[in-house]
């Protein structure tokens, strides 16, 4: 399969005033037609600002997209005319957001905003748009659809309202749909319905889709390929399922053992991964990560470490020590070797230890 | 890491009959006027030392349990027995003294503190409102020991809430808790407002304090995986009732209860090949409004088991094997 959307080198940046933030710092990932893949990090890791960049939506003047290309069905985005960008936008882009409450408008019915975009996108009919809405809320599983197509979204519930978003989302038969935490402001039980949703009219309609979460139980159920972003860069990138089996950055290694499994033996203690992190406007040279990193050696203070294939250019880490993190993935679930000390602020492994700075 | 329990000891929290009802609409503005059953005749004990884990999703009523345990809300009725005294009926100044015992660690370290305060003003406070500590230079003091228990710096009693991280600001909250020598701490969700790598920080923290001394948690949450780790019992609430109370081993292990089944199949693992494997019984429908809540089980309308039974009779909380109680026709 081709690939649809290929984002090369991005970089955005914010000014603010403790200085710039730079918030996406040159990835680079793509995008098949037809493939789900995630994007993971923790909040402030870039990867929302990075669904916002492929969008043209970052809040001007603050924010700007600095360089790179986001090249979506072989044209570059970033040069297109703000007139051609909004027939991008929901026409051949579709986007959920994480709060349905805020992406809907208070004072339209569903219809109308379900309507709105069929009749400016694909020029149809008001019947036929409305006779499209009814097929659309239908296929999202909400319940007698052509009668609530009259009503607001306070009349329906958080989950019923994500339906709706989803529903919108389709409704031009877009190829790509960007989904920025599209479950996390729902109920456990409703997150399942809502996934489950999202996975099965994907693969019945071949719509590719980007999913940006935090949550690694959500990328495991959901994605193909994985990105995972900290402090504005890609630092590891493979298919879910070696991504999982063998990580071999750092940060994915240390993320997938601090969280507790619901399939796993309760562990005595956790194993969180110490420290802060990092202030994008003063990020450490040589690796962003490594103040926390529990694999760290003297030259990552010095080098940046490239992304770089481990072993292959299905897999790879930006980490100087990537094998070595392979060679602790044998057992189930290993703690990392003890970190060697660094200044003042020696690991106090089992305990909590200090985050002093 | 199993605590003993002296079980001959009487608990140091006991709910009983717990219900609050807030009237809702009818008012100056109109609307129609109800009753939102928030919580509906909820039962629990805790035991000295002991973690329980209140696990349920929103709008089931586990906040506001929290809460009319705290006294910030007056249960429509029922009673709250701390170290002895019931907190429903004490007057206004033996209340005083005793909630100081009971301390809460919430959600939104962003929220939760002063932003004009210093983190040291923010600890020290409550210490003077109570007169714990009289002495300024002994508050400071305490302070600073304060900060050393939760894995904080002396000097950090300097700075503002906002130069610090979300991580660093919910040991803030906890070290603002811990001020008051509670024996009791309700913790409302304390780590789901934070950075996945920073929520097992947090978690270590609490399980070492209460380790070394003797604090007994109500551990609030929605995230089943947390609350298991954590705690050493587990109450499941669905829409202001407990549908199941057990050790969490069993409720984990031999869930009795329908709802407990189907969260805990909800919950997605982290792991691509089991998920692959696994089978996904999504729970059909969405819960009703505590408004209007179903007849009988309020769990019928969506339980993949229901009998005729269930739409007509309410279960009730029962103890279906030895400290395993659920409420289910069923079980």
């Amino acid at each position: 399969m081709g690939v649809l959307l290929s984002v090369q080198s991005l970089v955005t940046q914010f000014s603010t005033s403790s200085g710039i933030v730079r918030a996406v710092d040159g990835v680079s990932w793509d995008v098949d037609e037809g493939e789900t893949v995630a994007l993971v990090g923790e909040s402030g890791c870039g990867k929302s600002v990075t669904a916002l960049s492929i969008m043209r939506l970052v809040a001007q003047p603050a924010g700007r997209i600095v360089s790179g290309h986001v090249v979506f069905k072989g044209r570059d985005l970033l040069t297109l005319s703000e007139e051609e960008m909004r027939r991008v936008r929901g026409r051949e882009i579709g986007m959920i957001f994480q709060e349905p409450m805020t992406s809907l408008n208070p004072v339209l019915t569903v219809g109308r905003q379900l309507t709105e975009g069929l009749e400016i996108h694909l020029a149809m009919r008001q019947t036929d748009a409305r006779a499209r809405a009814v097929e659309l809320l239908g296929m999202v599983g909400i319940p007698d659809p052509a009668r609530r197509l009259t009503q607001y979204p306070h009349q329906f519930s958080g989950g019923m309202r994500q339906r709706i978003v989803i529903a919108m989302a389709l409704a031009c038969n877009p190829p790509l749909v960007l989904a920025d935490e599209p479950t996390t402001a729902l109920d456990v039980t409703i997150q399942a319905q809502i996934l489950e949703l999202m996975k099965a009219l994907s693969r019945r309609l071949g719509v590719a889709m980007l999913i940006i979460t935090h949550n690694l139980g959500v990328v495991a159920r959901y994605a193909d390929r994985v990105n995972v972003m900290y402090a504005g860069r890609i630092v590891e990138r493979a298919s879910a399922r070696e991504l999982y089996r063998n990580p071999r950055h750092p940060y994915t290694h240390g993320l997938l053992r601090s969280v507790p499994r619901l399939d796993e033996p309760r562990r005595a203690r956790l194993q969180p991964i110490e420290g802060q992190p990092p202030d994008l406007t003063r990020l450490p040279t040589g690796c962003s990560f490594r103040p926390r990193c529990a694999f760290r050696v003297e030259y990552c203070a010095t080098e940046e470490p490239p992304l770089r294939e481990v072993p292959d250019a299905t897999h790879v880490s930006a980490c100087w020590e990537a094998e070595r993190v392979g060679s602790s993935n044998g057992g189930p679930r290993n703690g990392p070797p003890s970190p060697p000390a660094l200044g003042s602020t020696p690991a106090q492994p089992g305990r909590s230890s200090r985050h002093g700075e | 890491m199993s605590k003993v329990l002296a079980t001959s000891e009487p608990p140091i929290l006991e709910v009983k009959n717990l219900v609050k009802h807030f009237h809702v609409g009818g008012g100056l503005f109109g609307g129609k006027a109800g009753v939102v059953r928030a919580v509906d005749g909820v039962s629990f004990f805790i035991q000295r030392g002991e973690t329980l884990g209140l696990v349920g999703e929103s709008g089931c009523g586990k906040t506001t349990t929290g809460r009319c345990i705290l006294q910030l809300e007056r249960p429509t009725s029922g009673s709250v027995i701390f170290e002895g005294a019931d907190l429903t009926t004490v007057s206004p100044d033996d209340l005083r003294r005793v909630r100081r015992r009971i301390q809460v660690i919430f959600q939104d370290p962003y929220s939760s503190l002063n932003p004009r305060m210093t983190v040291g003003q923010i600890i020290a406070e409550p210490m003077a409102v109570h007169r714990i500590v009289t002495d300024a230079r002994a508050r400071a003091a305490r302070v600073r020991d304060l900060l050393e228990r939760v894995g904080l710096l002396p000097r950090h009693a300097d700075r503002y809430p906002h130069e610090m991280s979300g991580g660093q600001r919910q040991r803030v909250g906890v070290a603002r808790a811990l001020a008051m020598e509670p024996s009791l701490i309700i913790c409302d969700e304390p780590v789901s407002a934070l950075d996945v790598s920073i929520q097992a920080q947090i978690i270590n923290l609490l399980e070492d304090l209460q380790a070394d001394l003797g604090l007994t948690y109500l551990f609030i949450a929605h995230d089943l995986a947390v609350v298991r780790h954590i705690s050493d019992r587990v109450a499941v609430m669905y829409l202001g009732k407990v549908v199941e109370i057990a050790d969490r081993k069993a409720l984990y292990d031999d869930p009795l209860h329908p709802y407990t089944q189907a969260l805990l199949a909800a919950v997605p693992i982290p792991d691509p090949e089991l998920e692959a494997r696994r089978e996904h019984a999504i729970v059909l429908g969405e819960v009703p409004s505590p408004l209007n809540p179903p007849s009988g089980c309020v769990f019928h309308p969506r339980c993949p088991i229901a009998i005729e039974r269930c739409r007509v009779d309410i279960p009730e909380l029962r103890e279906v094997k030895p400290g395993h109680w659920a409420a289910c026709h069923l079980a």
